[in-house]
């Protein structure tokens, strides 16, 4: 295992800005998110969680995708270039790293969204393992092991030492071209550090927190219980849910006009907004109970029946704690555990 | 709080079981000590779920529009702030007040989880308030706070232990006791700004914005059946933060239309996952109103006519008021 030192950060980070643009959590306005690294940036690789996701860097939250130009009664039609730019996203958790794997499964399949596939392989992930969860953690939940991230490259933050291990080639290829920063390491520390933060894990409250398997088995019954009114009820309709998540990914595609010119755009969308899928008309969910019940169904009955069982949620805890009334996929997946009707 | 929850119950249970209204508006706790949810109970055997703690900031008052226009009775529990929202949203016409039970409740200030996690608090396994004492429990260990100091920060500027409209009291009036803030004063530190400054300041503070629309949701001025964001054939409906200059509009349009009309609860910024100054935009429109037209408190009473829609003979003129003259 290699490691690299605090004080060698600021070097290590240029080193892989010089690679492809970095992004990594840093402090801005208070809170910590993902950020590209530019000398100067406040990078904070303690905080468990950034306030948003990452995903924006394989699906941004507005992508142009078309041009259309008219001169007189000519029409062009121009395609825009594919997002080909390398990229590195530093100090990515194990949630969120498995996000991707969700994500893929959206994009990644016939048809294959190109702009998405583009940035995706010009990306080389490099995780960060948990060493402090927070209680609104439940990766263990989908069994994603927070200690052992995964991804293109794993590090672990041991007291003021960074270890950092190589898992594929791309990753090699990366540590190949910092290799002169980095040391020679011992395991024991990480070891150390891997158990003491199960150790924690056991400790919080969502520790033992299962879905139940009935849940994507019943899809009938889940969808008709009564569970939905009372929690659809409170809803706001809002969306900072959606847009906060790893794992949901719809999105609306719009055309914006300027002069003599039509930009074909996409923009995340959220099953929870009033005014979503606008299918010939109207949303065909109109009622606050159908779109609520609809992002549920999806990350828990729906998904997985179309992905040999993988939940479309990673347990990142975000949901936990944006939702402004603290509604959460938690509570929904509880209350449909112990609903009589399912 | 445990013996005013208690009052709330037998309440609650009392409205149902005598069919006196066919919903009562609550709290309902979560997965954690301070996750309370809002929530609609309807039958007595579930309000073993009731509760009413430090982490009950949600005004329910918005709630009660879906029943109203259903016709349904329904109670609500009140805190002192909220009852100016339900008076601006009857005032609006969104909820009827012959349908309506407001009971209110006293309150000693809502904690801000917000405030206690950022000075690095993870793990929370429980929170146990007496006083001004909070000890924190967490997996890494407990952790002192004094209530007075992790409040959230409309609480610090609480208008107050009176109700504005209530059917019933509940308990006895209780105060707030920190260090009071003035919304006021951050809106004199942009007052006192060049107007290039005030610019990049609004530029950078809105360029965080998501467009989850959780501020509007959450805010009892913005009542709209169909907002204008999100209506497709309207330019303006944005998902997505698509620019900057989108969401300058999307912010600018709402506190001029909220404008006279916002209670000054402090919910929008209160939920902005993005943590954006919403405030000091109302609160700006809020002072300006007042040193223009005469001390106007909206939710105060349910029929006043405010400031923007009434007209006066000597109201101030907009050209003339630029000059500082009135
Ligand atoms: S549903 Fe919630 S916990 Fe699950 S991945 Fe999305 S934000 Fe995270
Ligand atoms: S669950 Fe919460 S965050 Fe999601 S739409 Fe409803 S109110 Fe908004
Ligand atoms: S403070 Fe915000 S949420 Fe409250 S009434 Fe004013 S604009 Fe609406
Ligand atoms: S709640 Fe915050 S992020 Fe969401 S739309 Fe309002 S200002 Fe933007």
């Amino acid at each position: 295992m290699l490691k690299i030192n605090k004080a060698k950060w600021a070097e290590l980070f240029a080193a892989l800005s010089a690679q492809g643009t970095l992004y990594l959590p840093a402090e801005v306005d208070g809170k910590v998110d993902f950020t590209v690294w530019q000398d100067g940036t406040e990078v904070n690789l303690q905080a468990t969680q950034t306030a948003k996701s990452i995903k924006n860097v394989f699906f941004p939250q507005i992508e142009n995708l078309l041009d259309f130009k008219t001169d007189g009664l000519k029409l062009s039609v121009e395609q825009r270039m594919l997002p080909e730019e390398d990229t590195i996203a530093f100090g990515v958790r194990g949630c969120d790293v498995c996000s991707f794997e969700v994500l893929d499964k959206v994009f990644l399949k016939e048809p294959v969204d190109a702009f998405y596939k583009a940035r995706r392989e010009h990306c080389t992930i490099v995780s960060l393992a948990c060493s402090a969860p927070d209680e609104t953690c439940f990766c263990d939940t989908f069994a994603i092991d927070a200690t052992n991230p995964g991804g293109d490259v794993t590090t672990w933050l041991v007291g003021d030492d960074l270890f950092w291990q190589a898992n594929t080639d791309k990753g090699k290829e990366l540590t190949e071209k910092i290799q002169a920063l980095l040391a020679e390491g011992d395991e024991a520390g990480v070891n150390a550090q891997q158990k003491a933060t199960k150790e924690i894990m056991a400790k919080l409250p969502l520790a033992d927190f299962k879905i139940d398997p009935k849940i994507p088995a019943e899809q009938e019954k889940v969808f008709n219980s009564a569970i939905w009114k009372q929690l659809s009820d409170s809803c706001l309709s809002c969306c900072a849910c959606t847009y906060v998540c790893p794992t949901c990914h719809c999105y609306d595609v719009r055309d914006f006009e300027i002069d003599n010119k039509v930009e074909r755009f996409r923009c995340w969308d959220s099953c929870m907004c009033k005014d979503f899928t606008k299918m010939a008309a109207v949303n065909p969910r109109v009622s606050r109970l159908e779109r609520f019940r609809q992002r549920y169904m999806h990350k828990l009955v729906y998904f997985p029946e179309n992905n040999e069982g993988t939940f479309a949620c990673v347990g990142c805890g975000r949901c936990l704690q944006k939702c402004p009334v603290s509604l959460n996929i938690v509570k929904v997946a509880k209350a449909l555990g112990v609903a009589k009707d399912v | 709080m445990q013996k005013i929850a208690e009052l709330i119950k037998k309440e609650a249970e009392s409205l149902l079981k005598e069919n006196k209204v066919t919903a009562v508006w609550a709290w309902q706790p979560g997965e954690f000590y301070y996750d309370n949810s809002p929530v609609c109970f309807t039958a007595p055997e579930q309000l073993d779920k009731l509760v009413y703690n430090e982490f009950c900031p949600s005004n329910l008052g918005k709630y009660l529009m879906a029943g109203s226009k259903k016709n349904e009775t329904m109670a609500v529990f009140a805190k002192p702030c909220d009852t100016y929202g339900i008076n601006q949203l009857i005032k609006d016409h969104r909820i009827k007040r012959e349908l309506i039970t407001v009971i209110g409740i006293p309150c000693s200030g809502m904690i801000d989880i917000k405030k206690i996690k950022n000075q690095g608090v993870k793990g929370i396994i429980s929170v146990s308030v007496s006083g001004d004492d909070v000890i924190v429990t967490t997996a890494y260990g407990d952790k002192n706070f004094k209530k007075s100091e992790v409040l959230l920060a409309k609480c610090m500027s609480c208008k107050g232990s009176d109700y504005m409209i209530a059917d019933k009291e509940l308990g006895e009036k209780m105060e707030v006791k920190c260090q009071k803030l003035n919304p006021e004063d951050g809106v004199k530190k942009l007052e006192a700004m060049t107007s290039q400054e005030r610019f990049a300041f609004w530029q950078q503070e809105l360029s965080k914005c998501i467009r989850c629309n959780a501020c509007r949701d959450i805010c009892p001025a913005c009542s709209c059946e169909q907002c204008i964001f999100d209506n497709q054939e309207a330019a303006v409906a944005g998902k997505a933060s698509a620019n900057t200059a989108e969401e300058q509009m999307f912010h600018i349009i709402r506190a001029y239309h909220v404008a006279g009309r916002c209670v000054g609860c402090g919910e929008c910024a209160r939920v902005c996952p993005q943590g954006i100054q919403l405030g000091l935009l109302n609160t700006k429109f809020a002072k300006d109103i007042n040193e223009f037209y005469g001390k106007y408190q909206p939710g105060a009473d349910d029929d006043s006519k405010a400031p923007l829609v009434d007209y006066k003979f000597d109201d101030v003129e907009p050209t003339i008021s630029a000059k500082g003259v009135r």
